[in-house]
């Protein structure tokens, strides 16, 4: 199988390991009896931002829930500012993000109570009013709507808006841009050039090139 | 338990809750099996008064039993479904104090309006009045449990093709002790008898379940998902 490759090396690469934050150190992951990619390995500094690309099956969504600690990985490890995620869970998942392929929205809430809700999880409390945050994912009209009368887009924005309530070092985007017309493309392109320039990280796996101008993108195809 | 911990069990809690309101379909389903299947029975054996006294406790309780297999499904299912499990597990609360609100709320979803049906139907056995107390504390102290055994069991299939049957053929022989002394309790205060061993063994049932149930079922979840 081929060999992953990170293709673009940034000088961060060498920074003090206390400055990283996100770390893939020489992950294995087996699916089936087989692997399904071996010894990917990255780094990511404030403010630097991951692209994961390559074809379907190779590894992406599996990738992204090792990274948060859904899954293990069979060889290698993830660490959190140096630490193995494992040992330091609760400090960790206090400074993640994840949005999933499938989107953690409860159908019979509305727009709004699901946002409560995940204030409810995290540990933080909102950066930011409720409305604010949806107006800017561009459901400000839907907050009292059922999630169940939201069309698939706007269902994925409505997970996404997440981000922007919640303050997060690290947000893991697994094919944030599916069902998105263009509009929410820019959008979500948006929120990571912000995210970025306020020293935050993210790992976002998509077949889209991620165009948050400025922001050093990293690509690493599985 | 911390502020922290408090603030997350109270948002599950209060969501279950919402939820469980949004989908009253799904509340009534256990209740109305429980009452068919009671006046099924009424039905096959017909109004012989002797052999009703003999069969009701055992009848409320095995049907009770039947009726909350039912409603185990929902603890986790739908939140597997939409994506929320993943979310619950990648929240700094422990996931056992999450897992203990969601259990929490199926047992007042579900527990709680059984419990009052089967008041209800007492009427159609004719359980002495002198039971009814009784009933009451068995039902009180038994299906929390239903909801506790019943969430690691959901944990445990949550996600697997036909996990619908699979899970009350799991969880059934679970109750067995439970069915043994509240069937006995219930039938001893209708013979007049002191209940209070029976009580404090079906209590004691509760206190370990309260203890070890929703740190099992979070464990449960945690290799279900990984």
């Amino acid at each position: 199988m081929p060999s992953p490759a990170v293709i673009e090396q940034f000088p961060h690469a060498h920074a003090a390991r206390s400055e990283l934050l996100l770390e893939g150190v020489s992950l294995e992951c087996i699916r089936n009896d087989a692997v399904l990619f071996s010894g990917v390995s990255f780094a990511l500094a404030p403010g630097e931002i991951l692209h994961v690309s390559g074809p379907n099956g190779s590894g992406k969504t599996s990738l992204l829930r090792i990274l948060c600690g859904l899954g293990l990985p069979e060889r290698g490890e993830v660490r959190w500012r140096g630490a193995e995620i494992r040992s330091v869970f609760v400090d960790f998942v206090s400074r993640v993000q994840y949005v999933g392929h499938s989107d953690g929205i409860s159908l019979d809430l509305t727009c709004a109570e699901n946002l409560e809700f995940a204030c409810a999880l995290a540990a933080a409390d909102p950066g930011r009013p409720l409305g604010e945050a949806l107006d800017e994912a561009g459901l400000g009209h839907c907050s009292s709507v059922s999630a169940r009368r939201l069309s698939a887009g706007q269902r994925r924005r409505l997970a996404l808006a997440r981000l922007l309530l919640i303050p997060a070092d690290c947000w893991l985007l697994d094919e944030p841009f599916t069902a998105l017309d263009p509009d929410g493309h820019a959008l979500v392109n948006g929120f990571v050039r912000r995210h970025a320039a306020g020293g935050g990280t993210a790992v976002i796996s998509s077949h889209e090139p991620v165009e948050a101008g400025g922001v050093p993108i990293r690509e690493l195809v599985l | 338990m911390s502020a922290s911990a408090r603030s997350g069990f109270g948002g599950v809690l209060r969501r279950d809750l919402l939820l469980g309101a949004r989908q009253r379909s799904e509340l009534a389903n256990p209740i109305i099996f429980y009452v068919i299947v009671i006046a099924l029975l009424v039905l096959a054996v017909g109004a012989d008064a002797a052999v009703l006294d003999r069969l009701a406790p055992p009848v409320i309780w095995i049907a009770a039993l039947l009726a909350s297999t039912l409603s185990l499904d929902q603890v986790f299912h739908q939140d597997f479904a939409d994506g929320s499990l993943e979310q619950l597990l990648l929240s700094h609360h422990p996931l056992a104090v999450l897992v203990a609100a969601k259990i929490a709320a199926h047992w007042l979803l579900y527990g709680v309006p059984m419990m009052l049906t089967a008041l209800l139907v007492t009427g159609m056995l004719r359980l002495p009045d002198s039971a009814l107390a009784t009933l009451l504390a068995t039902l009180l102290l038994g299906t929390p449990v239903f909801s506790l055994i019943g969430a690691v069991l959901a944990a445990l299939t949550v996600g697997l093709r036909g996990s619908g049957l699979l899970l009350p053929l799991l969880i059934l022989p679970l109750y067995v002790p439970l069915l043994i002394f509240s069937v006995g309790a219930v039938e001893d205060a209708a013979r007049g008898l002191p209940v209070a061993g029976e009580l404090y063994l079906i209590a004691s049932v509760l206190a370990l379940s309260i203890c070890v149930m929703p740190i099992a079922a979070a464990a449960a979840l945690r290799a279900r998902l990984s």
